[in-house]
């Protein structure tokens, strides 16, 4: 009996260069947004993404042709994408919108990453990226690329096991109450969460390598897509300031105190 | 003397450990301590002596590298907590 004939899989991810963890999130002036003038990192749920990647090559070995990572921001996450390439990655897309651009909204990156994946002349079988953006928290990019390709899904991964010969990937995804176990037909959306792996450090001679690595430049307008939000934000504000509370001496306090703000135990 | 592979090797650990000082909390002065550690050594010559300088050097810097991952883990651990009553530390892939 002959090989089977396996096409070597491309895995793709897309990686968002957010506002770092540990900066502490404050409203700008204007209350039109938070202030980004700030320290800015690689998403740690792509990191994980890029760490998966990675680390499914190093389980299948030669079934995995190439990792792509992917990015739409400002010239500035190139750095971003170094890091990804210092981890393992292969090669590298940065499709460019200006410093002053606004922030591109979920279905925008959604639709840009459909056209990036539809370009790929030697296909995509899985795009793993991470579940929400720490800094907008909106967690819909990845379901909204796989309702745009028709693909099938598996969000909050918690563990991915990829089957090149049966073309399925084995997925656990973290829900409510417990885990649930999804056998999804390649090519398939992955979003990770946090449980699914601990992402290795990008040392600083891998940095240097991954210089050497391409990064192809692209535009939205090359692309074929707008970018221009379609949710105009009225206003930001911080949530309201903790009132301290209060202590009471007893029992008999304690009732006066809840007459007092109205709750009285009485049906209204 | 110090062969030319040990200066390299000291090299690089210091330029790695000096990125990595980078977010370090700024009143332990991580950048001072490790020019003042560095230079204390220059000097060495016996092979033994040097390489438990370096093999000290690599250790701080796997420990620092490791205070970072523990940092950044618990933050988002807490940021983001698991909902599940299942761990799923314990279904870990082997």
């Amino acid at each position: 009996m002959g090989p089977s004939a396996v096409r070597l899989l491309n895995i793709f991810v897309p990686i968002k260069r957010a506002v770092d963890y540990a900066v502490k999130i404050r409203v700008n002036p204007e209350q039109t947004g938070i202030d980004l003038n700030v320290k800015h990192s690689m998403n740690p749920f792509d990191e994980i993404a890029v760490e998966e990647a990675v680390r499914i090559r190093e389980r299948l070995k030669d079934a995995v042709k190439s990792i792509k990572v992917v990015t739409i921001g400002p010239p500035k996450s190139a750095e971003t994408l170094r890091t990804a390439l210092a981890m393992g990655a292969d090669s590298a897309i940065h499709v460019e919108i200006p410093e002053s651009a606004p922030a591109p909204e979920p279905l925008g990156v959604a639709k840009t990453l459909r056209a990036l994946i539809e370009r790929q002349k030697e296909g995509v079988d899985v795009v793993i990226m991470g579940k929400q953006a720490i800094d907008d928290d909106a967690g819909q990019t990845g379901q909204m690329l796989a309702g745009l390709l028709g693909w099938s899904q598996a969000t909050f991964a918690s563990k991915v096991v990829v089957d090149p010969e049966q073309k399925v990937a084995n997925v656990t995804r973290e829900i409510d109450g417990g885990l649930e176990e999804l056998r999804c037909k390649l090519p398939v959306i992955i979003t990770t969460d946090l449980r699914l792996n601990e992402p290795r450090y990008a040392s600083l001679p891998n940095i240097m390598k991954a210089k050497k690595k391409p990064v192809e430049k692209l535009t939205t307008a090359e692309l074929g897509i707008d970018l221009t939000p379609r949710l105009e934000t009225i206003k930001v504000t911080e949530p309201p300031k903790r009132v301290g509370g209060g202590k009471v001496a007893n029992v008999d306090e304690l009732l006066a105190k809840l007459k007092e703000a109205g709750i009285t135990g009485k049906h209204a | 003397m110090a062969s030319k592979a040990t200066r390299l090797r000291a090299l690089a650990l210091y330029k790695e450990l000096h990125r990595l000082g980078r977010d370090y909390e700024p009143s332990y002065d991580f950048h001072g301590k490790l020019r003042r550690m560095f230079e204390k050594n220059r000097n060495l010559a016996d092979e033994g002596e040097i390489e438990k300088a370096l093999k000290m050097g690599e250790y701080i810097r796997n420990e620092t590298l490791a205070l970072y991952s523990l940092r950044k883990y618990r933050h988002l651990k807490r940021m983001y907590p698991s909902n599940s009553t299942v761990d799923p530390l314990t279904d870990r892939w082997p």
